[in-house]
């Protein structure tokens, strides 16, 4: 095995492009689990630590962030809670604080597992993926599309995760998780909601469901076109809803749940989540729900 | 390959590393450091907690030549000589070691929280010993030693001002 130290973003794509086998390490949350297992052999790990400008995060100029693939979840929550509310919700989820201290968004991507607490709320959110590679340049990949099956994603072998973008919130946005505790649990599934009452739009993102994480993008349409957004939140909406995300799930049995749990859950955490984003558009008045 | 590194103040160099080892391993094993736990090797039990560049981290999931050039500090850098740390020194009065297995890296854990928050609530105390295992003692005298190592920290902080 060999151990890449590149020193720079640019150095680092060097090293992809030469050595595209190289498996990119930050965190090691996931990568030494494998390694310490012997469940992988890569015959080269690229580590990415040295690379200072993936730990940095900026606001563009389009009002849109950035944030650097290799910024750590304790980070996002400490600075950018704030503004990525339901990402900083799915953070505080993710194993316990000694792996927020290391893991990243970045790793979430790159693992691609339909597990990752990190994507439902990229997928609500309709973040984007920038990746690049030393012979194409960046690629800007909208992370619905970014996902293609268990631990796959549309990353090409020469390329490296360079950051997502996403709009700071401009309403209410919730995570939430079924686990067995409150720590080091791998969700059994999980669900993001992001509300945009200025522009009547609703974003979802379905966790641990399926083979890969998804929207449920049937149960956004219904809700964008039904919810009175003026007026109190209707049961039969509320319910309509859980079914529908529910209904874009494709769940398994498995060690942690079966299907059936998860869909029923799954319901539930819709139901709830909008439940908790109403009543915060509520005490928000009305100038905040035409913001 | 060759490995150095920062340990407890002191810069060590490790030989003959595996590409694919922890850091963990290179503390225990070829550094003499057997302070932190090697237990599960995943990130679940944290008894392999150190601080990394000063924030702390599971030893087994950082990958030894990460650590090149940066600054460890193990449980055994807690003490100063033969006096005790005060969350050491408070988990011996509480009773909070039974096998102690899981103490090393409960103390660096609970370290950094009274460092970061000074008087943690016990919710705050719960959350950042979340990723700490302990399978003896019920966490009840470990909460003990917790919360009277932050209030002893209190009082010599307000008796300096």
């Amino acid at each position: 095995m060999d151990f890449l130290r590149p020193r720079s973003w640019a150095e680092a794509l060097a090293a992809k492009a030469e050595r595209p086998e190289a498996l990119p390490v930050q965190g090691g949350t996931d990568v030494m689990v494998e390694i310490n297992f012997a469940v992988r052999r890569p015959e080269a790990l690229l580590d990415l630590n040295r690379v200072a400008e993936l730990t940095a995060w900026s606001a563009e100029e389009d009002g849109r962030l950035r944030v650097g693939a290799g910024v750590p979840y304790t980070r996002l929550i400490d600075e950018l809670g704030d503004r990525l509310p339901g990402l900083a919700q799915a953070a505080r989820t993710v194993g316990s604080p000694q792996i927020r201290n290391r893991g990243t968004v970045g790793g979430n991507l790159g693992a691609a597992s339909p597990a990752g607490d990190g994507h439902p709320p990229l997928l609500a959110a309709d973040a984007v993926v920038e990746v690049e590679s030393a012979a194409r340049g960046v690629r800007m990949i909208p992370v619905a599309e970014f996902y293609l099956g268990v631990k796959r994603s549309a990353l090409e072998p020469d390329e490296l995760i360079r950051a997502f973008w996403a709009h700071p919130a401009t309403g209410p946005q919730y995570f939430s998780k079924v686990g067995t505790r409150n720590a080091m649990v791998i969700a059994v599934c999980s669900f993001a909601l992001v509300l945009r009452p200025g522009e009547r739009r609703v974003g979802t993102g379905v966790g641990s469901a399926a083979p890969t994480p998804r929207r449920a993008a049937a149960a956004e349409e219904f809700l964008a076109a039904e919810l009175d957004w003026d007026g109190p939140l209707d049961e039969a909406v509320l319910v309509r809803f859980g079914e529908l995300v529910a209904g874009a799930a494709a769940p398994i049995d498995d060690v942690r749940g079966t299907a059936a749990y998860r869909r029923h859950a799954l319901s539930v955490l819709a139901r709830r989540t909008l439940t908790w984003a109403w009543n915060d558009l509520r005490a928000a008045g009305p100038e905040r729900r035409t913001g | 390959m060759r490995v150095t590194f920062t340990v407890n103040g002191r810069r060590r160099t490790a030989d003959d590393v595996w590409e694919g080892e922890s850091l963990l391993y290179v503390l225990r094993e070829r550094l003499g450091l057997p302070g932190s736990k090697n237990a599960c090797e995943q990130g679940e039990c944290g008894s392999c907690t150190v601080y990394l560049d000063g924030v702390t981290v599971c030893a087994c999931l950082v990958a030894a030549g990460q650590a090149e050039g940066r600054e460890v500090r193990t449980v055994e850098g807690l003490a100063d000589g033969d006096r005790l740390d005060e969350v050491q020194r408070a988990f011996v009065e509480c009773g909070a070691v039974q096998c102690g297995f899981c103490t090393p890296g409960l103390v660096v854990q609970a370290h950094d929280l009274i460092e970061r928050t000074g008087r943690p609530s016990d919710p705050e105390i719960r959350e950042a010993l979340a990723g700490n295992l302990c399978r003896c003692t019920g966490y009840e005298k470990i909460l003990d030693a917790v919360r009277l190592a932050a209030a002893r920290r209190a009082e010599r902080g307000e008796a300096r001002r």
